[in-house]
């Protein structure tokens, strides 16, 4: 299954950290983010519940870039 | 720019003021202010300019993130502040300036960034805000989203049409520029279908809408080229991996530039010079920032496909526009995408008499006939000549709507099977048909040198010209093969189902090298995959198509071109990059906009690295201060920007 979540981020390499953090999140099992559109687009895992998945990808994101967010 | 642009701004102008006037302060006042005072004053800029950066930091270490551009700004300043502290230097500028230029450099992006993108979306300025429902006489405005398959909706002057329709009232211009970049309007009348996006420039269209409004052309155009970037160029990758390297790198090096030549100095018996050292190391810090590559290449992109999206280019995505750059073979169809796709009569040569006085004869010859051939006579004498022999449009005929057909005139029809048509028309005996035909009857006639069906014509037994009815060339095609052949493609093939001769005929009158006939659809994705074969490495093959019946082709070719996709869902779905009209000077033309777009990408690659190891080097060396470091920093990324933002502009690159 595949999402597309707005985004809020301020500069490309915080962007380019942000995808990193999602890519490591369980469940996901591709993230792509489009820093000049300011969105998400996440590819799940088979099974994977989006809305379990996404609060830990914005968790992880904030671990990465405080300033950023995801929204849900 | 927004709030948050705002108030860094309000920072950045405090913080400098701030700066400025302590400066002076401790020019007047130096010697009568104790030393701790003025450390303490200084932080108060510093501290205005850069908590941000200083709480991020903190927060990063926490998280294990310890290489983030936050870390290396707030190692580097709090580093040049303790160097002026401990030397007793009283500099503590340097510093305070770091951290502004960078705030400076970061605010700079995010404007640009949020300016261009908005540009480009004015360019892009398609998406409706409202549909018009006429509700017991009254006009309703409603969410387009809100609208189901089938209602009416009511599109006034100026208006958009929100939702994909077929006209049930009205007739009007439409101006479809936003679409295709084509800017003469287009007239629509009842039965006609309308796409969304397009503005209604004259008349008041009332509208039964066939798609929803997600399924309509606004919102999929928008959604594509929205989502382009998300497919990421090669270069791009490259940037990302570079930029997670690049930082460590140069972090390693800086702790080595601090700890490495001093010890080898102790060592060898001189001093260490420890301040000197770790200057420089934190000079490396500053330009270990990856900010100017790491965003002016997707920014490239971004404006690149928006700029070809302003001339009716749809490039779905930066990867495209990437391989697009790299075109050495492209291949055509012939139908739909070099020619009109639409057998018609668009020549009347050696006619004893007028023209239209030939053709009307000639229709009502045909009367009782239904072939294609009859009616496109047919439709020739009642609607008059759509193309000239050279594919311009012809002009309409004066008389068009006094022009009937008029089955009393005609008498004693006689249908010649396999060879034509002999009738008496207004007491003239008229023959009409094939070269046999005129063997049969023992008229000479004169051959046409044109590639098409030939109608001959008698007139009480005397040759009185023939009709050319055939597939007519599109007027750029031409133009469009050397524009290609001028953008460095080395090679065209073009690929038809007709017979050699037709084909032949065609690609030589329009310059192309090479035409493979009487291919299946089949025989097509073979043919391609043999030139695919035959293709210089690292070069790229495109495909053009009309994307009819050449999914499977467009899908095979590196790159997969649709054409005249205005409508063609089908089209839109199979290809890479989409051309909106049928205009074939728009195959160069993607093909420039993707070449400048990549030139730029690397001259930002290079220019950036560069001036970065120049920086890397001169800091090493301890010719660059910090001063310069961040300047550097922050001028390369405002340049490539400013580079980037050139990928949009796409107007002098037609042929």
């Amino acid at each position: 299954m595949k999402k597309t979540y707005e985004i809020e981020v301020d500069c490309a390499n915080c962007a380019n950290k942000m995808e990193g953090a999602a890519n490591k999140t369980p469940g996901v099992q591709k993230a792509v983010v489009n820093y000049m559109a300011q969105k998400m687009v996440v590819e799940f895992d088979e099974g994977a519940d989006p809305k379990a998945v996404m609060p830990e990808v914005l968790k992880n994101c904030k671990k990465v870039e405080d300033d950023c967010e995801i929204y849900l | 720019m927004t709030k948050k642009q705002k108030k860094m701004l309000r920072r950045i102008l405090i913080a400098a003021a701030l700066m400025i006037v302590l400066h002076f302060a401790v020019e007047l006042l130096g010697e009568h202010v104790q030393e701790p005072i003025w450390f303490l004053l200084y932080l108060i800029p510093y501290w205005i300019v850069g908590n941000d950066i200083l709480k991020k930091a903190w927060k990063g270490i926490r998280n294990g993130q310890v290489f983030d551009e936050n870390f290396l700004m707030a190692v580097a300043t709090i580093g040049a502040i303790a160097i002026a502290l401990i030397s007793r230097s009283g500099d503590y500028t340097e510093a305070i300036a770091v951290m502004l230029f960078y705030q400076v450099g970061e605010l700079f992006q995010s404007y640009a960034v949020g300016k261009s993108r908005k540009n480009i979306g004015a360019l892009m300025d398609i998406r409706p805000d409202y549909a018009n429902i006429e509700r017991d006489g009254a006009l309703e405005r409603v969410d387009p989203d809100e609208v189901s398959v089938g209602t009416v909706i009511v599109v006034q002057p100026g208006e958009k049409v929100p939702i994909d329709g077929t006209v049930i009232e009205g007739v009007s211009a439409l101006d479809t520029s936003a679409l295709t970049g084509e800017s003469v309007p287009r007239t629509v009348h009842e039965n006609d279908d309308v796409v969304s996006g397009c503005i209604n420039l004259s008349g008041v269209l009332k509208l039964r809408t066939t798609k929803e409004f997600g399924e309509s052309t606004a919102a999929k155009i928008l959604d594509l080229v929205e989502n382009a970037t998300s497919r990421k160029a090669k270069s791009e990758n490259f940037i990302s991996r570079f930029a997670r390297y690049y930082t460590p790198i140069v972090c390693y090096c800086a702790l080595a530039l601090a700890v490495l030549p001093p010890v080898v100095r102790l060592l060898g018996g001189s001093a260490a010079n420890w301040g000197d050292w770790i200057y420089r190391a934190l000079t490396f810090l500053v330009i270990s920032c990856p900010c100017a590559l790491v965003i002016s290449i997707p920014l490239s992109f971004f404006a690149g496909i928006g700029g070809a999206s302003h001339e009716g280019i749809l490039v779905k995505g930066s990867n495209y526009l990437e391989a697009l750059s790299k075109t050495k073979v492209v291949a055509f169809d012939k139908t739909g995408t070099m020619t009109h796709g639409v057998f018609e009569v668009n020549g009347i040569h050696h006619s004893s008499m007028e023209n239209d006085r030939l053709l009307e004869l000639a229709a009502h010859a045909e009367i009782a006939s239904s072939h294609p051939i009859a009616r496109s006579i047919q439709k020739a004498y009642l609607e008059g000549l759509t193309w000239q022999d050279d594919g311009e449009i012809a002009p309409k005929p004066a008389d068009l709507a006094s022009r009937k057909l008029d089955r009393s005139r005609v008498t004693e029809l006689e249908e010649l099977g396999g060879h034509g048509i002999v009738a008496k028309i207004d007491d003239r005996t008229v023959a009409l048909g094939n070269a046999k035909l005129m063997e049969q009857l023992g008229v000479p006639y004169i051959d046409c040198h044109h590639v098409g069906t030939i109608v001959h014509m008698a007139i009480d037994g005397a040759y009185a010209g023939h009709i050319l009815i055939s597939d007519v060339v599109k007027p750029t095609a031409k133009e469009a093969i050397r524009a290609l052949h001028d953008a460095g493609v080395a090679r065209t093939v073009m690929l038809t189902g007709d017979a050699q001769k037709v084909g032949e005929a065609v690609a030589s009158q329009l310059g192309i090298d090479e035409a493979r006939c009487e291919l299946l659809p089949a025989d097509k994705v073979s043919a391609v995959e043999e030139l695919l074969r035959a293709k210089p490495e690292k070069s790229v093959l495109a495909f053009v198509g009309d994307g009819i019946n050449d999914a499977p082709v467009l899908a095979r070719a590196d790159v997969g071109i649709a054409m005249g996709a205005l409508g063609a869902d089908a089209a839109i779905e199979a290809a890479d990059v989409v051309l909106m009209d049928d205009d074939p000077k728009k195959i160069p033309l993607a093909i420039r906009i993707a070449k400048k777009c990549m030139r730029i990408v690397y001259e930002n690659i290079w220019f950036a690295i560069g001036v970065k190891v120049l920086c890397l080097i001169l800091g090493a060396f301890g010719i660059a201060s910090m001063w310069l470091a961040i300047f550097a920093d922050v001028g390369v990324m405002v340049i490539a920007v400013l580079n980037a933002i050139r990928a949009l502009f796409t107007k002098h690159l037609h042929a």
